[in-house]
């Protein structure tokens, strides 16, 4: 049988896989003692429940919604901030991460009150442009919430990927254009790949604005950390639970997801 | 063939100016310096990477000077071979067919010669990080020569090579660059690897060409103490001139 050589143990090994071990031990403790909590028959209530089915489906829905607006917005707003420096460039880098350092709940209030200012009382006045108490407004919260990790993922993804490769393809023929999505953007996959599951993931667990903007009306505006927040506010700890450990399976795929690719699948997207 | 006029340019506070500089058809000219003296920022300046301040730049009779690097028509292999890692060896070299609408496989049998010329055959399923410095100066420069460029721009092609190693890929660059007759550009700053692939050389010193002719000329005249401390022959570079003088 082969045996494969490993680093030598030695007290910073030992130190940092301690500290490894706790912190997952600790993880761990908080999931087992939200299942020892909760029990079957509260799972299976959960899953006949229409409220929490159509609170699954929504809070799927929009997130792979957010996810895609994400995506789309985080990849040039990525590259622009990690190739250019122009004027004023620091000053857009700091905008960008503002909305991770602001407490959830404020940017519920700033979208509300956004959209009582005249130019927001415009775009609520189209039809399908309403956004408050509207599913348009959960995917909405989840774009502001999770933009900035894509955007900040994709930056360094960018900055981790050679310009000079980007560079040296013009002289092989490419246009600009050819550059980015033929040398930059398969360069920087593994990074954007990852950056899109956090964004999706930490989409999918919005709660604080999404109470202030769209409410949490069940069967139309409730979503998953809604209805568990719903669950407990009414005294069901076991049904709060059985969706949280829901959630938490769901979160579980998307992160094993986000280490896979963080693995690097060189030939999944070789162009 | 290349003819440089009056060309000048600046990189943040460093400035090139070649008054004059010609290659002909088919040679392989050897640029000379030490570091830091503009060789690079040359080459960059050649293939479009640079913008010109003024001057003229002709490849094979075309004036390519504000011209975009794609259309120019000019292979560039990087110091470190700039090899894209997210493809295998085989998607690198067609990497310049397919930009320009081949088919993967139809560019592969198109650059079938010239894949067996460097030997590569075995590697197209490699992938850059798996291959040795010598492999992926070959893939390098396969990939360069896909577009069948007018001109051949090597910087530095062999210095993160072990000797014995430089030695066989100098050789292998020098029979390769005669049998396709490419007009070729080599910067690099060892006396001894100009000695084993050059027609002519150049000297360049602080952003300018010093002096430009056949190496023995270069070495016998010196136009300046610089030069002459460059092309101070090491031992093994003035054994291996004799030698070839004797051939």
């Amino acid at each position: 049988m082969p045996t494969v050589a490993g680093p030598r143990a030695h007290w910073v090994s030992v130190v940092t896989v301690a500290f490894l071990a706790a912190f997952v031990l600790a993880v761990a403790a908080l999931v087992a003692a939200d299942l020892w909590f909760t029990n079957v028959e509260a799972m299976q209530k959960v899953l006949a429940s229409e409220e929490i089915r159509h609170a699954v489906r929504l809070s799927l829905l929009t997130s792979v919604c957010s996810l895609v607006l994400v995506v789309v917005f985080s990849i040039p707003v990525g590259y622009a901030l990690s190739r250019y420096r122009f004027p004023g460039s620091v000053v857009l880098d700091a905008v960008v991460d503002l909305p991770i350092v602001m407490p959830p709940v404020i940017l519920g209030v700033s979208l509300l009150v956004f959209f009582r200012t005249p130019i927001g009382r415009m775009i609520e006045s189209v039809e399908w442009m309403r956004f408050v108490y509207t599913v348009k407004g959960i995917v909405l919260c989840q774009f502001f919430l999770t933009a900035s990790l894509g955007i900040r993922a994709a930056k360094a993804a960018f900055d981790a990927a050679d310009q000079r490769l980007e560079r040296l393809a013009l002289t092989l023929g490419c246009t600009h254009g050819q550059a980015f999505w033929k040398v930059a953007v398969p360069m920087a996959r593994g990074g954007l790949a990852a950056g899109a599951v956090m964004a999706w993931a930490r989409a999918v667990g919005v709660f604080g604005p999404l109470l202030i903007f769209v409410g949490a009306v069940p069967m139309k505006t409730a979503v998953m950390p809604t209805i568990v927040y719903l669950e407990v506010s009414i005294g069901h700890i076991e049904s709060a639970l059985a969706v949280a450990m829901l959630l938490l399976a769901m979160a579980m795929v998307a992160l094993v997801l986000l280490h896979w690719l963080g693995a690097g699948r060189r030939r999944w997207w070789a162009s | 063939m290349l003819k440089i006029k009056q060309l000048a340019f600046q990189a943040g506070e460093f400035r090139v100016e070649v008054a004059d500089l010609q290659i002909a058809a088919g040679e392989y000219f050897v640029l000379l310096g030490p570091n830091g003296s503009g060789k690079t920022l040359l080459l960059s300046c050649l293939s479009g990477l640079l913008r010109a301040e003024r001057g003229t730049i002709l490849v094979d009779g075309r004036d390519v000077t504000q011209l975009e690097p794609r259309r120019r028509q000019i292979g560039y292999v990087p110091q470190d071979y700039g090899l894209f890692p997210h493809m295998d060896v085989a998607r690198n070299i067609t990497f310049a067919l397919r930009v320009r609408g081949m088919g993967h496989a139809a560019a592969l049998e198109r650059l079938t010669p010239l894949i067996d010329l460097l030997n590569l055959r075995g590697l197209l399923a490699h992938w850059p990080l798996t291959l040795s410095g010598g492999e992926r100066q070959k893939v390098a420069l396969a990939r360069a020569l896909a577009i069948q460029p007018f001109l051949l721009l090597l910087d530095e092609p062999v210095s993160a090579l072990d000797w014995p190693t430089r030695a066989e890929v100098l050789e292998q660059l020098r029979r390769v660059q005669k049998e396709l007759a490419v007009t070729t550009l080599h910067v690099c700053h060892s006396l001894d690897e100009a000695m084993a692939v050059a027609d002519r050389a150049g000297v360049m010193i602080g952003g300018r060409l010093a002096q430009a002719g056949r190496l023995e000329e270069l070495i016998a005249r010196p136009v300046n103490a610089e030069v002459a401390r460059l092309l101070r022959p090491a031992p093994a570079a003035t054994r291996r001139a004799d030698e070839r003088r004797e051939c």
